[in-house]
């Protein structure tokens, strides 16, 4: 095999995306309007969220006192809030910096103390307890901070108190509220990964076209009657098609920023996300030369491309994250699963480059996208070059 | 006594598709230096013929040596000393003609320095130095026969297959090929084309072979096989040993 031969083909590949419009447009601009369109779609959407703030409640000591129980008793009575519950103060502000909760309040561990010493001192202030009740509350919500603080402090003395005149005074203070910056989450953000998979998809379609308009046109015969192999040939396709992976990887990330979605991944992250959609195009290279092999025309391979192509979409990227669990199951055996898989952590969970699941990752992809490559080279060699 | 060099050297070639013998027991030399042309009706075995000395195509049996290289053992060898133009116009509608015959230049590892040089020539050879830049989609038939002929020269081969070269041509484009091809001769390579034109056939080859169902049926210099037969031109030699009735298939 010579690269220099390898090369010469994929640039005529690279001038034929850009020069012939139906490729340009599944290669580059599809990917491009499929991400706007989605972000347009779904970027102002919401996830599920109920009319109610959500909210924590965490008693610092425990939340076995009466009074804490009697707290989040009135407070859900309202209506206005539902109350979540967590293990501790270090894991709500997590959910409550990722979007899950709106506001998280928290009580002192001398609560109980305070709301005992104004039972029994109910007009002699000198004799109470005085606490300080923490409010945390999410920054980009206006709402939020405007309604949240008022109905806390109005359960905290008309209910718990029993405080029937709104200006009396009890033991309690409100630290300012500690305004969290907060990732509000929308649907887009739950599709946004898969896009990097269904992008890169398509390019199964593109090379089983392009190996087969060849082969019927005499190209790929008269590319084999010269010194140039099967290999080279091959090679300058995947050269060609893992570039146009990392220009398609690139544009859907460029779309997606731009869009609202925006990772948490570090500079590692980033590029081993990237990495991941590249080596995915090994797979669908492989995917595009088995159906070239089958295929007996270029219209053939757009309707047998669709078998290796829609279980991928369907199963391997965000749709599936709404379908049964037999289906998702499914969806653990095609590569594309574990691409979407990976970005999630990466990207919208901020996992770390090393952390088990997105080497598992990595690891899946790699491996069944080269075991497909080198499945679709021994298939295209024997059945789909044009030399018998 | 001079001793020829043998270009081209089939020896008892035989090659089936299922029960259909398309070229049987076929045995020829042609030598360097020469313009062989291969004649025959449609289907006689003329492209199974090049198809099995390019590579493409595995012979049943016999055996293949081009230019001293065995094709089925050192296929790789034989290929680089080899310029082929097939029978169908095989190029890049994508591509302007000038980067159709760069590719195939780079695909013989033509180096970088002189390749652009073997470029121009090419294409000035063929009459396309003015429409070089242009894509190929948009090039009349003709045109795209004279650069697939270029993509077949570009490297300066020894030994240049030329499957119907000048189908589709106009006479201008066609005296032009011609030219060309004689001024290989000229140059000491060996040229094998397939015609159906004989008129073409007789003004450039030095020696013709006629085959018909995949068999040698005459093997000689258009004179000689006038001569032989009695007859005016080489049509009449061709009519009559392949006869009066019109063949389907290619």
């Amino acid at each position: 095999m010579k690269m220099g031969r390898a090369l010469a083909l994929a640039k005529k590949d690279w001038k034929r995306i850009y020069r012939e419009p139906a490729f340009l447009f599944i290669i580059i601009l599809f990917p491009v309007m499929l991400t706007v369109a989605f972000g347009a779609s779904f970027g102002a959407v919401g996830g599920a969220q109920s009319k109610a703030f959500n909210i924590a409640v965490i008693a610092i000591g425990g939340n076995g006192s009466v009074s804490s129980g009697q707290f989040v008793q009135d407070l859900r009575a309202t209506g206005v809030v539902d109350i979540h519950s967590f293990a501790n103060n270090q894991t709500a502000q997590s959910a409550l910096s990722q979007g899950q909760l709106q506001a998280i309040v928290l009580l002192p561990s001398s609560f109980e103390a305070s709301i005992q010493s104004f039972r029994a001192h109910p007009t002699e202030p000198g004799l109470w307890v005085n606490s300080t009740v923490s409010l945390y509350l999410d920054r980009g919500s206006a709402l939020t901070t405007q309604a949240i603080p008022p109905v806390v402090e109005q359960v905290l003395s008309q209910g718990v108190l029993g405080i029937k005149a709104s200006a009396q005074a009890t033991p309690f203070s409100f630290s300012s509220p500690s305004l969290v910056k907060v990732k509000s989450s929308t649907i887009f953000d739950s599709f946004a990964p898969g896009l990097f998979a269904f992008a890169s998809i398509y390019m199964i379609m593109m090379v089983a076209q392009s190996y087969t308009a060849e082969r019927e046109n005499g190209l790929l015969s008269r590319i084999l009657v010269t010194p140039t192999t099967s290999a080279d040939v091959i090679m300058g396709s995947v050269v060609s098609y893992l570039v146009v992976g990392l220009v398609q990887a690139i544009l859907v990330f460029a779309c997606v920023y731009a869009l609202g979605y925006h990772p948490v991944a570090d500079l590692a992250g980033l590029l081993v996300g990237f990495a991941i959609v590249t080596v995915f195009a090994l797979c669908n290279i492989g995917f595009g030369l088995i159906t070239a092999a089958i295929a007996k025309s270029a219209g053939a391979a757009t309707g047998i491309s669709f078998v290796f192509l829609m279980p991928q979409l369907f199963l391997g990227t965000f749709v599936g994250a709404s379908l049964s669990t037999a289906a998702q199951t499914a969806g653990r055996f095609l590569p594309a699963y574990y691409v979407t898989d990976a970005l999630t952590s990466l990207f919208t969970r901020g996992a770390s480059v090393t952390s088990q699941a997105v080497l598992t990752d990595l690891a899946a992809v790699s491996v069944s996208s080269v075991l497909i490559l080198l499945a679709g080279i021994q298939v295209f060699k024997r059945f789909g070059s044009g030399r018998t | 006594m001079t001793t020829v060099a043998v270009a081209i050297k089939i020896e008892n070639l035989t090659k089936d598709y299922g029960d259909v013998r398309a070229v049987d027991g076929l045995t020829l030399e042609i030598s360097e230096a020469e313009v062989f042309g291969l004649l025959g009706p449609n289907g006689s075995g003329k492209t199974t013929t090049i198809n099995c000395l390019t590579g493409l195509l595995k012979p049943t049996s016999g055996t293949i040596r081009v230019g001293g290289y065995d094709v089925q053992k050192e296929g790789q060898r034989a290929r680089e000393i080899m310029g082929v133009s097939p029978q169908e116009t095989a190029v890049f509608d994508c591509l302007t003609g000038r980067e159709n015959v760069a590719l195939f230049g780079s695909l013989y590892s033509v180096p970088k320095a002189s390749l652009g040089a073997r470029v121009d020539y090419a294409m000035e050879k063929v009459g396309l130095m003015d429409d070089a830049g242009r894509r190929v989609g948009k090039y009349s038939g003709g045109m795209k026969r004279r650069v697939s002929i270029a993509m077949a020269l570009v490297t300066d081969p020894r030994i240049v297959l030329l499957d119907e070269p000048t189908v589709g041509m106009d006479p201008q484009s066609r005296r032009a090929v011609w030219d060309f091809i004689l001024e290989l001769r000229d140059k000491g390579k060996t040229v094998v084309l397939t015609t159906h034109y004989m008129e073409e056939a007789e003004e450039l080859c030095d020696k013709v072979g006629i085959i018909d169902h995949g068999r040698l049926m005459a093997l000689g210099s258009p004179a000689d096989l006038k001569a032989k037969y009695g007859a005016r031109d080489l049509e009449d030699v061709f009519i009559q040993l392949t006869g009066r009735r019109i063949r389907e298939g290619a």
